[in-house]
């Protein structure tokens, strides 16, 4: 049976559960002389009952789904004869998807040996076990379920609070997910990086000057062995965030500040929206921009004042991406400059100075702390930036600081080390998870700091 | 006059001055966004426009027994392996006689899309009568030929055409055999490594189921873990850490959820790759501190006269949430989600994460289905080296920026209108 057609008897007998639910205290208030008597609405009754209809059924489901396909695998692999069994993950991987195909019919079983066949046979028998088996328990664990809310239903029964529990809880869940989401995150990069230093020293990786993840296929391969020493990488990504910033910083604050304090305001109620525009527009519409607008531009500007500029230059990501932080920047400026309090600006205006002089001695110096929270926040995003730096930067990793050349970035080197089939196992994947944790850490720092330094800032002048 | 009011009266000038330029700076930054905006649209309109119409020729194509090797147009069999191509081939070398050696023959036949094949298969399945008869019908062209139509008069010289070929083209043009029509295909077809054939359908299908699996999961939990962190958790460190988190996932780098997804819902449970179910996933991880943080916002405003009202009456806090609070900041929370989708829609990196890059050729049907969406579309057709596919990369671009802008807009109306200001 499909998942889908199992959820819809699931909601028709949840929406059943309820309406008798309701019924049936509807039926014990009767005698007593109407529902006032009860303690609880009729409508928590019938919520009660459906809560208990659904909630064991559902949990049972989705640890179904979740674990069903790894357990199966186990087993199959475990009915494999001894001289099949996989030695390592990479051969178990192969094996499976091996048998995946022969089960799917995708892969005629008299091509493969026949211990596989035997094993796709028996895939495609735990699979249709499971699914059937999953169908039973959880249509009977929702009538069990149901049935004994219904039998419960009685005038004194706290139902209202019993389900006002209930929700309070997943209400509860709904917000530690987002602890849920950190916790896997960290999980998730940690483990696979702690594999991959087991492979590649820490040092290496960390003060390394030589990247080159290709690694030889066999032993008598010309190919390198495979250089992870990320520090080109990390200069690249400093590189391109340092230009972005500088393209963003100034442009975003004065914009911000002109809008503030200057602009009429019709120029604001139309400057504002626009600058917003620029703000969603998605990343790989800027990614294309500066591959096939920008990068061109600035090589051919190149070129004809004599300088050899690479096509994909450091310079043209960089520029785009300081075009994309300039709403970012601004729209984070404009809150702390909005944020001074009225009263620093009419004092420095009515002792004579010129709005400039106001800006740039009493409310620029004020509002810095929080000017420099929303410059960390942008350049933590800068690092982090994926497409424009994909479609826009290159993939050597040379180590310059001249901004003509092309340099690779941490978040460049992910994607292209993990688009693609690859196994899980090989150091080039898991080279991967360890930039992500790099990346990670690092946001993660500077949005802490920048995050404390705003809220401390805020909290100065409410 | 004092002292002091000299000296002012000496520094006004250059005070004055630096006020100016202050200002002109200002104007300038503004300028530059301005700019930027102006110069990225009328980049990708002007490179983009030319993919919404394309070019067909007519040919007087004979639909002849032998050439087809059909004799029965109702036997599926035989129109399958029909030689359409043959019948489209001879009619362009009837069109222009004068074209010997196979060399020349072939480049003629490359003029036409093969997609003209398909179109002729079709005509025939549907009406058998056609076997034999003789119609002029306009025929779709092969992408080169097409971008060739298409540039200006000057630019011609640098297309991916032979110079006979060329001429041919010119030669139809003046001829008014060429004509100019809607691209239908950009909007009913899925990917395809023919830029004539290729369509953005597949990608809008495989968007709108993964922002369908991420709205059904990321607004209601968004929403309960926003009545639950403002209405109800008590002020102690586990609140705060959840909040701490909140505010820190808001600014995660998007391709570490794609890692997230990658090892957790691909490795650990064994989900399949490139479907919008997994896709919808991390995104709703992505977006669920967005949703959180505008819907915590929206109850804020709420009036707390308002809940002790409720409770005067005896509500219960629970009643008071459910049906006072939570109606009153639906409005704020639903901006709040719309803008999270929109960010949702325009995320390419995580999803490139868990193989969301595949060629798709087929439509997908169902969340399981593997597909691609508009944004990860646009980057692959932008690295295809083809001239057209940068016009079709382009009209993706103008396709999903039109989704954008109008949900942010909707945002935007609805902030305005719907919103009470207590």
């Amino acid at each position: 049976m499909q998942t889908g057609q199992l959820l819809l008897i699931l909601a028709a007998m949840i929406v059943t559960a309820f309406i008798m639910g309701r019924h049936r205290a509807l039926q014990v208030a009767q005698p007593l002389g109407g529902i006032r008597h009860l303690r609880s609405l009729p409508f928590y009754y019938a919520m009660r009952s459906a809560i208990w209809c659904a909630l064991p059924a559902l949990t049972v489901l989705v640890a179904w789904l979740v674990f069903d396909q790894t357990l199966i695998r186990i087993m199959v692999l475990d009915s494999l004869p001894a001289e099949l069994q996989p030695v390592d993950g990479t051969a178990r991987n192969l094996i499976l998807s091996q048998i995946g195909n022969v089960a799917s019919g995708a892969l005629p079983a008299d091509f493969v040996d026949a211990a596989v066949a035997n094993a796709a046979g028996r895939l495609n028998q735990l699979q249709s076990i499971s699914a059937m088996a999953m169908a039973v328990v959880v249509i009977v664990l929702a009538m069990l379920g149901g049935a004994w809310a219904w039998l419960r239903v009685s005038a004194r029964m706290p139902a209202r609070e019993q389900v006002e529990r209930v929700l309070l809880v997943v209400f509860m869940l709904c917000a530690v997910l987002a602890v849920v989401t950190t916790v896997g995150i960290v999980f998730s990069v940690l483990f696979e990086s702690i594999r991959f230093f087991g492979q590649v020293p820490i040092t290496d990786f960390l003060f390394g000057l030589n990247w080159s993840p290709q690694m030889a296929l066999r032993a008598d391969q010309v190919a390198s062995e495979g250089a992870f020493g990320a520090v080109p990488l990390f200069a690249g990504t400093l590189l391109i965030s340092a230009i972005a910033l500088i393209v963003a910083v100034p442009v975003g604050l004065m914009s911000a500040i002109y809008l503030a304090e200057y602009a009429h305001s019709k120029v604001r109620s139309f400057a504002k929206p626009a600058l917003e525009v620029l703000a969603g527009v998605p990343t790989v519409v800027y990614g294309f921009f500066a591959a096939l607008t920008v990068a061109p531009f600035i090589r051919d500007v190149g070129q004809s004042l004599g300088l050899s500029v690479a096509s994909e230059s450091a310079l043209a990501a960089g520029l785009v991406m300081g075009i994309m932080l300039i709403p970012f920047v601004s729209s984070l400026s404009d809150d702390v400059i909005t944020a001074v309090p009225r009263a620093m600006r009419d004092a420095s205006l009515g002792l004579g100075a010129t709005r400039s002089e106001t800006i740039k001695k009493v409310i620029f110096p004020a509002a810095l702390p929080g000017i420099m929270g929303g410059i960390l926040l942008a350049a933590s995003r800068a690092i982090g930036e994926t497409m424009i730096v994909v479609m826009a930067a290159g993939l050597a990793a040379n180590l310059t600081a001249n901004p003509l050349q092309a340099v690779t970035t941490i978040t460049v080197q992910i994607v292209t080390l993990l688009t693609g089939d690859q196994e899980f196992d090989s150091a080039k994947t898991l080279a991967a998870f360890a930039l992500g944790l790099m990346l990670f850490i690092t946001t993660l720092l500077m949005n802490v700091v920048a995050l404390h330094i705003v809220k401390k800032y805020r909290e100065q002048y409410e | 006059m004092s002292v002091t009011t000299e000296q002012v009266r000496k520094t006004l000038a250059r005070r004055y001055r630096a006020e100016k330029r202050f200002k002109a700076y200002g104007i300038c930054a503004i300028s530059i966004g301005l700019l930027a905006l102006l110069l990225l649209f009328t980049d990708i309109i002007g490179k983009g426009y030319r993919a919404f119409y394309e070019y067909s020729v007519a040919l007087q194509i004979t639909f002849d027994p032998e050439t087809l090797e059909i004799d029965d147009p109702r036997d599926l069999e035989q129109l399958q392996y029909g030689n359409y191509e043959a019948v489209v081939r001879e009619a362009l070398q009837a069109r222009f006689p004068g074209v010997e050696g196979r060399e020349d023959k072939r480049a003629l036949a490359a003029l036409v899309s093969t997609a003209a094949g398909y179109l002729l298969r079709d005509m025939l399945e549907n009406s058998p009568e056609l076997l034999g008869q003789t119609h002029t019908l306009w025929l779709q062209l092969d992408d080169d030929a097409d971008m060739f139509l298409k540039t200006s008069e000057a630019k011609r010289k640098m297309a991916r055409l032979s110079d006979q070929q060329q001429a041919w083209m010119v030669e139809l043009e003046q001829s008014n055999e060429v004509r100019a029509g809607f691209n239908h295909s950009l909007f009913t077809r899925g990917d395809s490594r023919e830029p004539e054939q290729a369509g953005i359908l597949g990608a809008i299908l495989g968007s709108l189921f993964t922002m369908l699996v991420t709205l059904a999961l990321s607004f209601p939990i968004g929403v309960a873990a926003a009545v639950y962190l403002e209405e109800f958790a008590p002020k102690n460190r586990f609140t705060d850490f959840i909040e701490v988190n909140i505010n820190n996932l808001a600014a995660v780098p998007s391709i570490i959820f794609g890692l997230l997804g990658l090892a957790v819902f691909i490795g650990l449970f064994g989900m399949p790759r490139s479907v919008p179910l997994v896709g919808g996933l991390v995104l709703t991880l992505m977006t669920l501190p967005t949703i959180i943080i505008s819907s915590r916002a929206a109850i804020k405003a709420v009036p707390p006269s308002i809940r002790q009202a409720a409770m005067g009456l005896g509500a219960s806090k629970m009643q008071v949430v459910l049906q006072f609070v939570l109606p009153l900041a639906l409005p704020g929370m639903l901006t709040g989600g719309i803008i999270g989708m929109a960010q949702a829609l325009g995320e390419t990196a995580p999803l490139l994460m868990i193989g969301m890059v595949a060629f798709i050729v087929e439509l997908p049907t169902g969340a399981m289905d593997a597909a691609t969406v508009l944004p990860v579309q646009v980057f692959l057709w932008a690295s295809s080296p083809e001239q057209s596919f940068v016009t079709m990369t382009s009209a993706a671009i103008m396709v999903l920026m039109t989704f954008l802008i109008t949900m942010n807009t909707l945002a935007v109306v609805m902030r305005k209108r719907l919103e009470r200001r207590w």
